[in-house]
């Protein structure tokens, strides 16, 4: 059950929020000229990394803002949270 | 006979309080402050059930909650609880105790049968047996799954409740012995807000079963009366802590009122689950005596040396007169001593050859008799104990000889050394190391998860000292509060004895005349799931040589008491036989919980009413006084039909679907999402979210939309209108509302932030009553100041006003094919609307009509239901409704997939109307079309039905359906076959069965 | 009096070859059922199985042991009664118990959604030739009588597989390891896969924690691990890992005979031989892989559990525990081709591969051999992703599975 601090409202229970997977996905434009396979990249393809993840949550049972976190998905560990559009804070290089 | 072991004196008991309770129906008398066990042992009952899988005969082996043998049935009827632990049964008046596993009775037990063949039942035998012949598998099987299974479930549902909370606390402390209660104090007196959880009774842990010095039983009374009334501490008795999760967060369980007995707590729950999270968790959790595993070591009077003690100092109790203490290190010199001096015959049996001077003078000046270097080769008895034999080990301790000493003795006090408990420590995500000096694994706090900070301090840190338990208290406490931003200042400490394990040398396997697995003695490790020394030279034998394998193969472990006492013992043992080191073999996973953990506790308080709540439109209490059946609609009850005296659901559907086309129908359409939303964007944001046009739409117009996710497949629909420029009123369905603002919510914020755009769930501040019908118009105008006429309030546009006074806003929008308007009022009108209405509706024979008809008229129209109609995977295509895709907008949400090769191929499943060649025949929803009717299966399916009504108004039955290209198989015929063998013909139409023209809903 | 003395040794502990016909990365039940079949079916005996761990460690060991074939769609009817009748004379096949029960399996409806989905999904699978029945409320009672017909969502039918049931998890990966390794397999376990070498984009060998293995072919078959195996060949796939909870009670006697879901109150749950409640948790909606979860999932699937059994309120919860559940968008696994020559994987099954341990290997093991996906793969391709030919049971069924 982690602790999650939300850019807007700060620390809260993760009962109040959900995951939307990877951030940084820009959607891409003119999408009639995209390659059936980069579409479905786009839809459908992610990193899935163990280790350092940036990730979309959304505070659902609470300011309803969406914001994008860095966390390690080997330890579950929260590094960062921040606005979307801000850009990515860096992975710490050693992590536990 | 009564309470033939019950010392003179002594203990935390209450001699005043006599309680009575029964046991396999025979009544006994125990004392308040008992368990169960104290109170049977007090009464000479050793003999507690019966053994897993060889129905051996069992008796206590502990005093605490890691007792693997004395499993109970508590109580009968509704209330009775299989498995519980006699150990942690407080005694109350009237308390009825059942042994389990046996049959007919604990005595003479069938099972025991299984002993006699033990031989064939070894670890892993029921993967080499009962294969053959293949098709009797199932039969052995019902023998297996009645022989198995411990205690009896209820049958009866559970008439307690349950309660939750949640706490937020600076320090946790788990475990209120020395070192918790040292923690606790100090970091309570910094200020710091304070949470102590405690299994037991009362505070004290481990000392509550040692004799005290009276310094320390002073310093103890006086912490546990400053925490108890420190404002800023919780104490919690009785109050298991059992899970360890990520950010400190942690459950436990208080039992509130099960001490009690049954039906006795009055308004208070019978449990109370904690939820807590701690900024910082010190960890006092002690640790578990481990049993020696020697010959028959399971036998009934064979018990942890601790426990022993326990009885004697806690309960008073003398568990026998002639006692053999067994062990491998000095802790249970203590036990022999106080045996000796609560008038019990000793001996002490120790497979150590040197042993301290000062032990061997303690235990001369109590008349205890010492083998040094000695190992208990057999034990003599099988439902009790009567004597046993002790002989010398040699200088490996793999063998005995010598002359055989046969010892007459009730019980045997053993301690094969102490087991910090890790658990809660490893269930933080912290890792262990092996600490030889102590002969177990031990927290390595180098390796503690930096997400969970912790401190284990005491017993359960491998400090075994009085001494050491208060001083790693107070440090803890100390740090834990500094660490939470307070300065702490300890106390003073009582001045205690240097105790503890002492010296120990490990003896993991104690061998007997026989190697193991070879004689009739059983070397046990795990009792409850009767795993022996022998079970483990099997697996390795056979190459299941990993801890996982060993547990998995063996079972070890996976009792309900989860190894407490045997998991160490089980991978020295395999160390051995590998000739490796223990922390080689590795040490299992702790899994949560600590305990057997109620299952009423953690889910019961959201159980009945409470459970997933009903959600009711502002109209239900009109609607049951009407005697509407309710239809669950996601977390909504919706009126599903409204039976007349003496209709049945098909009558009233019937009728209601007539007066629907006939004169009106009124339906509550509160449930229907509503979204509100304003910004100077809102229009082009629509644009992307649905597949058609919005920007000239005008003010005051209504338009349907589908929505699609990226995949290009329908996910909702609605009806949505403009009222200003900047400002739209949507609708979704009901199940969808939800889901769609999230979908709003998402694009928003996360891929068009520069839009101007707010959305706003408006669901439950619109009570929507929906007129349908030809008569609409007039009873419409007849209660509200709009103009209704045609002209002025044409199709697909909004109008305000009032509605019998009441402010409205009335949509003049038609999910029937009908002249229809669905007016919108502010919920808490909503009542007041309906009833209104079908107060005035009664010269216009208006008609309440429920989902059912709903569905019904919808589908005379050809109009789908997201959800029924589709699936995840049909696109507006797929539904013959390109006519609502824009051609010339450059993008929307889902438009890129079309172009893939599967979504775009033909052929597709595709939205048609089925008309069956006998018009009284009513397909069934979710039959399939065949390719080719066969006379059985696997048939080629082509499509099914997905809605199939009779339809008063069409006059026959009617149904929808996908059919693979079915766009292009208008008026073919096709066949669907049914489960039990029924061909039915269909026509293959056009989905809209009435006014195709669609001028019933214009006009 | 041989003490099951005559027993040999389950499988060697081989130190790795310098080069394998097939290297099969992942000691799960699906990895060893791989190797199985490669080397009893298709005469490939050069195989390897590498586990970074210990056998059957990974998801084998931590489901809910349901075995059902009862699919709506073709290509998962396909595959998972594939799994069945593999399943159905597996003891026997292998000479090794793995306790395939097949006490039927009990999905319930509790609203008209519901009723319309088992009506479909009833039809879909008898006319595959799999068995299929409905239950009145009244017969669904019979079957289970402490159940709570009016439970918040009143119960209003079943569909009864019969075939269905459980397996003993471990002894499928233990029976499946004896049986390759009888073969000729070489069943490598604490070798964890570090790297994965390509020469002309065809795989040619793996880095391992004990050395380079050559490989002519490698079968990934690494579950919640495969997204880091692709990564080492350089590609992405279409998979996200979460974690998936499932919990025990303490053992009772027998109280409920067949399995029984029901997605409309979210309630899973079996009761094993040794008479634990086996029941299914959820899977966390974030990416993780630490096997924890997070306990608000347990509560939510408590409550359920008491809701549609009152009676179980006073039963304990012995254990819970996760797994990593590798999940691709549509719920299907992937049994593909790769970009990489020669490089297979097998994965995606979310949470419901252990029913089809059998049949995935046995489709994967002869897919491998030939080079190209056999008729029951096929479907099952990476390239569905880009074509948009999705197996998407929970789109259009809203089942979970």
């Amino acid at each position: 059950m982690f602790i999650i601090n939300c850019p807007y409202c700060g620390e809260r229970d993760q009962t109040e929020f959900t995951c939307h997977g990877e951030a940084h996905i820009a959607r891409p434009k003119e999408t009639e000229n995209l390659t059936d396979e980069q579409w479905g990249e786009y839809i459908f393809f992610r990193t899935n990394p163990k280790g350092m993840h940036y990730e979309r949550w959304v505070h659902a049972h609470g300011c309803r803002r969406w914001f994008n976190a860095l966390r390690n998905t080997a330890t579950d560990e929260i590094f960062a949270t921040y606005e979307v559009g801000a850009p990515k804070p860096p992975a710490p290089e050693k992590h536990s | 006979m009564s309470q033939k072991y019950r010392l003179e004196s002594g203990g935390l008991i209450d001699r005043n309080k006599k309680l009575s309770f029964t046991f396999d129906g025979k009544t006994y008398t125990g004392y308040h402050g008992d368990t169960l066990a104290s109170a049977l042992l007090a009464n000479g009952v050793r003999l507690l059930g019966r053994s897993f899988k060889y129905h051996r005969p069992r008796g206590l082996i502990a005093a605490g909650s890691e007792e693997p043998n004395a499993l109970m049935q508590l109580e009968n009827g509704a209330y009775t609880e299989p498995n519980t632990r006699a150990t942690c049964i407080e005694l109350y008046d009237g308390l009825v105790a059942t042994s389990q596993n046996r049959w007919p009775n604990l005595e003479h037990d069938f099972g025991a049968v299984n002993s006699a063949v033990a031989r064939f039942l070894p670890a892993g035998f029921y993967y080499k047996t009962f294969m053959w012949p293949a098709s009797l598998w199932m039969t052995y099987e019902k023998f297996i799954r009645k022989a198995a299974g411990l205690g009896v479930s209820p049958t009866k549902p559970d008439p307690d409740v349950y309660h939750s909370r949640y706490d937020h606390c600076d320090v946790l402390v788990i475990g209120a012995g020395p070192a918790g209660l040292a923690a606790a104090s100090t970091a309570a007196a910094s200020g710091a807000r304070v949470v102590v959880v405690d299994e037991q009774s009362q505070p004290g842990g481990s000392m509550l079963g040692s004799k005290q010095s009276d310094q320390y039983s002073q310093w103890q009374e006086n912490t546990v009366a400053s925490l108890t009334q420190s404002a800023n501490v919780r104490m919690l008795p009785r109050t298991t802590l059992t899970g360890y999760f990520d950010y400190n967060y942690l459950t436990a369980v208080e039992k509130v009122t099960d001490h009690l007995g049954p039906g006795r707590g009055g308004d208070k729950p019978r449990q109370r689950f904690w939820k807590i999270r701690a900024k910082q968790v010190i960890i006092a959790a002690g640790s578990i005596e481990r049993p020696l595993v020697f010959a028959d070591n399971d036998r009934p009077g064979v018990m942890l040396a601790n426990a022993v003690d326990t009885y004697i100092n806690r309960y008073g109790v003398i568990p026998g007169k002639d006692i053999v203490v067994f062990t491998n290190n000095d802790s249970a010199y203590q036990t022999a001593i106080n045996a000796a001096a609560h008038g019990a015959t000793v001996t002490v049996v120790d497979t150590r050859k040197s042993i301290s001077e000062a032990l061997q003078a303690s235990l001369k000046t109590a008349d205890v008799r010492l083998f040094k270097g000695h190992a208990i080769s057999s034990v003599q008895g099988s439902k009790g104990i009567h004597s046993v034999r002790v002989m010398e080990l040699s200088a490996d301790g793999k063998s005995v000889g010598g002359q055989a000493w046969q010892i007459d003795c009730e019980i045997v006090a053993n301690s094969g050394g102490w087991t910090p408990s890790v658990h809660m420590f490893s269930q933080s995500g912290g890792k262990l190391h092996y600490d030889k000096n102590i002969e177990g694994f031990v927290p390595d706090t180098s390796k503690a998860k930096r997400i969970n900070p912790n401190f284990s301090v005491g017993a359960c840190n491998g400090k075994f000292s009085t001494k050491d338990c208060l001083a790693e208290g107070v440090k803890a406490g100390s740090d834990a509060a500094a660490a939470c931003g307070f300065t702490a200042a300890p106390g003073s400490l009582p001045s205690v004895d240097d105790d503890g394990m002492g010296h120990i040398e490990p003896l993991w396997l104690v061998p007997t005349v026989h190697p193991v697995g070879e004689g009739s003695a059983k070397h046990f490790h795990d009792f409850q799931n009767d795993v022996t020394a022998a079970d483990i030279h099997l697996a390795a034998r056979e190459g299941y040589l990993s801890v996982e394998h060993l547990k998995r193969y063996t079972t070890t472990g996976m009792a309900t008491d989860q190894g407490k006492t045997s998991n160490l013992n089980a991978l020295a043992i395999m160390a051995e036989i590998r000739g490796a080191q223990i922390p080689e073999v590795g040490t299992t996973t702790f899994r949560p919980p600590f305990t057997p953990l109620t299952f009423g506790a953690i889910g019961g308080q959201e159980s009945g009413e409470l459970f997933l709540q009903e959600r009711h439109t502002p109209m239900h209490a009109s609607h049951v006084a009407n005697g509407a059946v309710f239809e669950d609609v996601g977390d909504w009850k919706r009126p599903w039909y409204y039976p007349q005296a003496g209709e049945d659901m098909h009558a009233a559907v019937q009728r209601e679907s007539y007066a629907v086309r006939q004169s009106v129908g009124i339906l509550d359409a509160s449930t229907l999402g509503k979204i509100d939303i304003q910004g100077e964007d809102a229009a082009e944001f629509l644009e992307m979210i649905y597949t058609n046009n919005w920007k000239k739409l005008g003010v005051g117009r209504c338009r349907y939309g589908l929505m699609l996710n990226e995949h290009g497949m329908i996910f909702d629909d609605g009806v949505t209108t403009r009222l200003a420029d900047d400002h739209f009123h949507m609708t979704t369905t009901t199940g969808g509302a939800a889901r769609v603002l999230g979908w709003l919510e998402e694009w928003l914020q996360t891929e068009w932030p520069d839009m101007n755009v707010y959305c706003t769930s408006v669901t439950e501040q619109w009570a929507v009553a929906a007129l349908n019908g030809p008569r609409a118009r007039e009873l419409l105008s007849s209660v509200s100041d709009i103009d209704c006429s045609n002209d002025a309030f044409p199709f697909m546009s909004m109008r305000e006003g009032t509605i019998a006074g009441i402010p409205a806003r009335v949509y003049r929008i038609s999910f029937t094919g009908e002249l229809a308007y669905e007016i919108n009022v502010p919920a808490r009108y909503g009542k007041k609307l309906w009833d209104t209405l079908l107060e005035a509706g009664k010269p216009f024979d208006l008609c309440q009509y429920g989902t059912e008809t709903m569905h019904v008229v919808r589908a005379e129209k050809g109009f789908i239901i997201v959800g029924q109609d589709t699936d995840g995977t049909v696109t507006p295509l797929d539904m013959d409704m390109d006519w609502i895709v824009s051609k010339t907008k450059a993008d929307f949400l889902g438009k890129r997939s079309f172009m893939r090769s599967d979504t775009s191929q033909e052929g597709r499943p595709q939205f048609v109307g089925l008309l069956t060649k006998d018009p009284q025949v009513v397909l069934p929803e979710g039959a399939h079309i065949v390719a080719e009717v066969k006379d059985a299966p696997p048939m080629q399916t082509l499509g099914h039905v997905t809605s199939s009504y009779m339809s008063p108004n069409v006059g026959r039955s009617i149904a929808l359906g996908l059919l693979r290209n079915g766009l292009n198989r208008k008026g073919d015929t096709v066949t669907l076959r049914l489960m039990n063998g029924d061909v039915i013909e269909a026509e293959v139409t056009d989905p809209v069965f009435i006014d195709q023209a669609g001028e019933r809903t214009r006009g | 009096m041989s003490y099951h003395r005559n027993w040999q040794r389950a499988w060697r502990s081989p130190d790795p070859k310098k080069e394998y016909d097939v290297v099969i990365i992942g000691g799960g039940g699906h990895g060893l059922a791989t190797a199985y079949y490669l080397a009893t079916q298709c005469g490939i005996t050069n195989v390897a199985v590498l586990e970074k761990g210990w056998l059957g460690g990974g998801n084998t060991g931590r489901n809910t042991t349901i075995v059902r074939s009862n699919y709506l769609l073709d290509a998962s009817a396909g595959i998972y009664e594939h799994a069945v009748k593999l399943w159905e004379g597996l003891s026997q096949e292998l000479n090794y118990n793995v306790m395939f029960s097949q006490r039927g399996l009990l999905h319930l409806a509790h609203s008209v959604h519901d009723m319309q989905e088992i009506g479909r999904r009833g039809n879909a699978i008898y006319l595959n030739g799999i068995d299929s029945e409905f239950l009145t409320p009244q017969q669904v009672k019979e079957m289970l009588p402490i159940i709570n017909l009016n439970c918040r969502y009143p119960v209003m039918g079943g569909l009864l597989q019969k075939r269905g049931g459980t397996a003993r998890h471990d002894a499928v990966a233990w029976g499946y390891a004896r049986g390759a390794d009888a073969a000729g397999v070489d069943i490598i376990q604490n070798c964890e896969v570090t790297g994965v070498r390509v020469e002309n984009n065809k795989v040619i060998g793996v880095d391992t924690s004990r050395g380079y293995i050559g490989a002519r072919k490698v079968g990934s078959v690494a579950a919640g691990h495969s997204s880091v195996i692709a990564e080492m060949a350089g590609f992405k796939l279409p998979l996200e890992c979460y974690p998936l909870q499932a919990l025990v009670s303490e053992p009772v006697k027998p109280i409920i005979d067949c399995v029984v879901m029901s997605n409309g109150i979210h309630v899973y749950v079996s009761q094993s031989d040794k008479g634990e409640l086996v029941v299914g948790s959820g899977s966390d909606a974030y990416n993780s892989y630490t096997q924890r979860g997070s306990f608000d999932l347990i509560e939510h699937t408590v409550g359920p559990l008491c809701e549609l059994f009152p009676l179980f309120s006073r039963l304990r919860m012995l254990r819970q525990w996760a797994g990593i559940v590798d999940v691709t968008v549509d719920r299907s696994p992937i049994l593909s081709k790769s970009p990489v020559e020669n490089l297979f994987f097998n994965c995606g099954w979310g949470t419901g591969g252990f029913k089809a341990t059998p049949g995935s290997g046995h489709a994967f093991a002869h897919s491998i051999a030939n080079g190209e996906m056999n008729h029951i793969a096929a479907p099952f391709s990476i390239d569905r992703f880009n074509s948009g030919a999705l197996i998407d049971e929970g789109a259009a069924a809203a089942v979970a599975h």
